[in-house]
């Protein structure tokens, strides 16, 4: 019996250390290493791969009915730019804002908001997923990008598409960047319009971007200049965009 | 023993049964290769899931049903803090949880305002990128493991020959039986040992059919890009955020089964059970009569 006693404590005492060393020392110090964390951060690629070939290059995020509205959605991220210029269009109401379509294109555009107003429009009722967990359903309208990057003639050496944004966080510029495939998907907008109404500036004025298949560190706010770039690792940090080169998220946001 | 005092059963049909019955104190191969190396990747990969879980709740530390949630609708559940308080809500019913929950106190000494301590989440200090990188990488371990045992069993037997829940078994004086007979720390001996008892059976199969395809399927419902193309899993967990409540219960019950699994084992002979897990090779526990 006291044999059976000592087994037992040994075996509480095994499994408690290893559950302690392996979480508060081995967990942290293991990701400490490079080759550790290389080796997970390798599932991003993984989850592209899967999602791509598991739902589709083309398949639509679900549209809601204007019932399922959340009746308030949330605001994130910087609501008000800081930098100047920003403001100053802000004061004017937008009037002198140009969205610049350039990079990897036949012809680099520069468009007001009302050319933007005058294009074909698209409306959809989509869900806002954001990386924390929580999620906000809004109506969103705007012109669709594959349209603008159509009429831009984007080059055959084009394979990533980068937002440029008028705000910057604690000094960093901010951009986003997204492949071909999600830049033609016919629910990736540059939405002028939000919930019935024109975009306030918490919310990205004037100009936001919708990447419905993507968590919400892709919809990037006050975009300015829309890029098209062959490659991404010359640009600002490397990663291809703020959350990427900052905090360490993936770029690929579809889960 | 369990045979004898419990209703009549059916002998266990198997390909394999050796020509005698083994008897108690005999050492005999109990556990497969492939049973043995999926518990142990389990071991590690739901423990790494719940704590790099944990720390993902954290980022947003509520919970909704539905399509939408965020700050100002209706959380079921919630964990935060007032002040220097912390507390956990479940509906109307709120607890306090200072030291523990919502308010606890850093290595370093300094007071956090999160929901899960440091010493319950991985990393051990915020991050909600790298929990992440964690979370889903370990997403394919568990997912993958899953799909490769259930084909393994299906193909080896294993299932239909050790899980499979008879008739007999399913009737409530059986079951009864089997409670009050784990109540009184009565358990099996001999070869009746072998098999699993209809509690071992029921829970179980009820990870590895319910809960294990159920944490994986809520949680590939909470990605945009997959329910863009497999949108029938939003109508089956009833929305993004409904899924997001079924996979942290999930996961609330996998560690209500760890906390039973560990205990079963402590109560048994530990040794036994986890030499059997390790090696596969397990003491047959001896008849009464014999000892």
């Amino acid at each position: 019996m006291s044999k059976l006693l000592l087994d037992r404590r040994a075996l509480v005492r095994g499994l408690a250390m290893t559950a302690g060393g392996l979480t508060l020392a081995g967990c942290d110090k293991l990701y400490a290493q490079p080759k550790f964390k290389h080796l997970l951060e390798g599932a991003e690629g993984l989850h592209y791969r899967a999602q791509r070939l598991l739902a589709g290059r083309d398949a639509l995020a679900r549209e809601y009915a204007a019932s399922d509205m959340s009746p308030i959605f949330r605001v994130n991220g910087n609501s008000m730019p800081s930098a100047s210029a920003y403001q100053a269009h802000a004061a004017a109401n937008f009037a002198d804002w140009r969205l610049v379509i350039d990079g990897l294109v036949a012809r680099p555009l520069q468009l007001s908001l009302t050319q933007l107003a005058q294009a074909p429009q698209r409306a959809q009722i989509t869900r806002h997923d954001c990386v924390e967990g929580w999620s906000a359903i809004g109506k969103w309208q705007g012109v669709q990008l594959g349209a603008l990057l159509r009429a831009a003639g984007l080059s055959s050496r084009a394979n990533y598409i980068v937002f440029h944004c008028a705000d910057d966080s604690g000094g960093h510029p901010y951009y986003e960047s997204i492949d071909l495939v999600d830049a033609f998907h016919p629910q990736t907008i540059l939405a002028t319009h939000m919930n019935d109404q024109r975009l306030a500036i918490p919310h990205g004025a004037p100009i936001r971007l919708r990447v419905e298949r993507q968590l919400g560190y892709k919809q990037a706010k006050y975009v300015m200049r829309i890029e098209a770039r062959e490659r991404l690792d010359d640009l600002f940090g490397g990663k291809g965009g703020f959350w990427e080169d900052n905090a360490g998220y993936a770029w690929y946001a579809g889960i | 023993m369990l045979d004898s005092a419990g209703p009549a059963l059916p002998a266990s049909p198997s390909d394999d049964a050796p020509v005698a019955e083994p008897r108690g104190g005999d050492l005999v191969k109990r556990h497969r290769l492939s049973t043995r190396i999926w518990h142990w990747v389990n071991a590690v990969t739901l423990l790494v899931m719940l704590m790099s879980g944990l720390m993902i709740f954290n980022a947003h530390p509520r919970l909704y049903w539905g399509q939408y949630g965020a700050n100002f609708d209706k959380a079921w559940f919630e964990i935060g803090s007032a002040g220097e308080r912390g507390f956990a809500r479940l509906g109307p019913l709120k607890v306090e949880t200072t030291g523990v929950l919502g308010v606890w106190k850093a290595p370093n000494g300094s007071v956090q305002h999160r929901a899960f301590p440091h010493w319950a989440t991985i990393p051990s200090s915020y991050s909600l990128a790298d929990a992440r990188i964690w979370h889903l990488a370990f997403a394919w371990v568990l997912s993958l493991g899953l799909a490769a045992f259930m084909i393994i069993s299906l193909v080896n037997r294993h299932f239909q020959k050790d899980l499979r829940i008879r008739e007999a078994e399913i009737r409530p004086a059986h079951i009864w039986h089997d409670i009050t007979e784990h109540a009184r720390l009565r358990f099996p001996t001999g070869a009746a040992a072998l098999r699993y008892n209809i509690l071992q059976k029921l829970s179980y199969a009820g990870v590895i059919f319910v809960l294990l395809p159920l944490i994986i399927f809520t949680g590939m419902t909470m990605s945009p890009a997959l329910t863009s193309g497999w949108s029938f899993l939003l109508d089956l967990f009833g929305g993004r955020q409904s899924a997001r409540s079924l996979h942290f219960i999930a996961a609330f019950l996998l560690v209500a089964f760890f906390l039973v699994h560990i205990a079963m084992v402590l109560l048994a002979v530990p040794f036994n059970e986890v030499r059997s897990i390790i090696t596969g090779r397990y003491r047959l526990p001896k008849e009464k009569d014999e000892g």
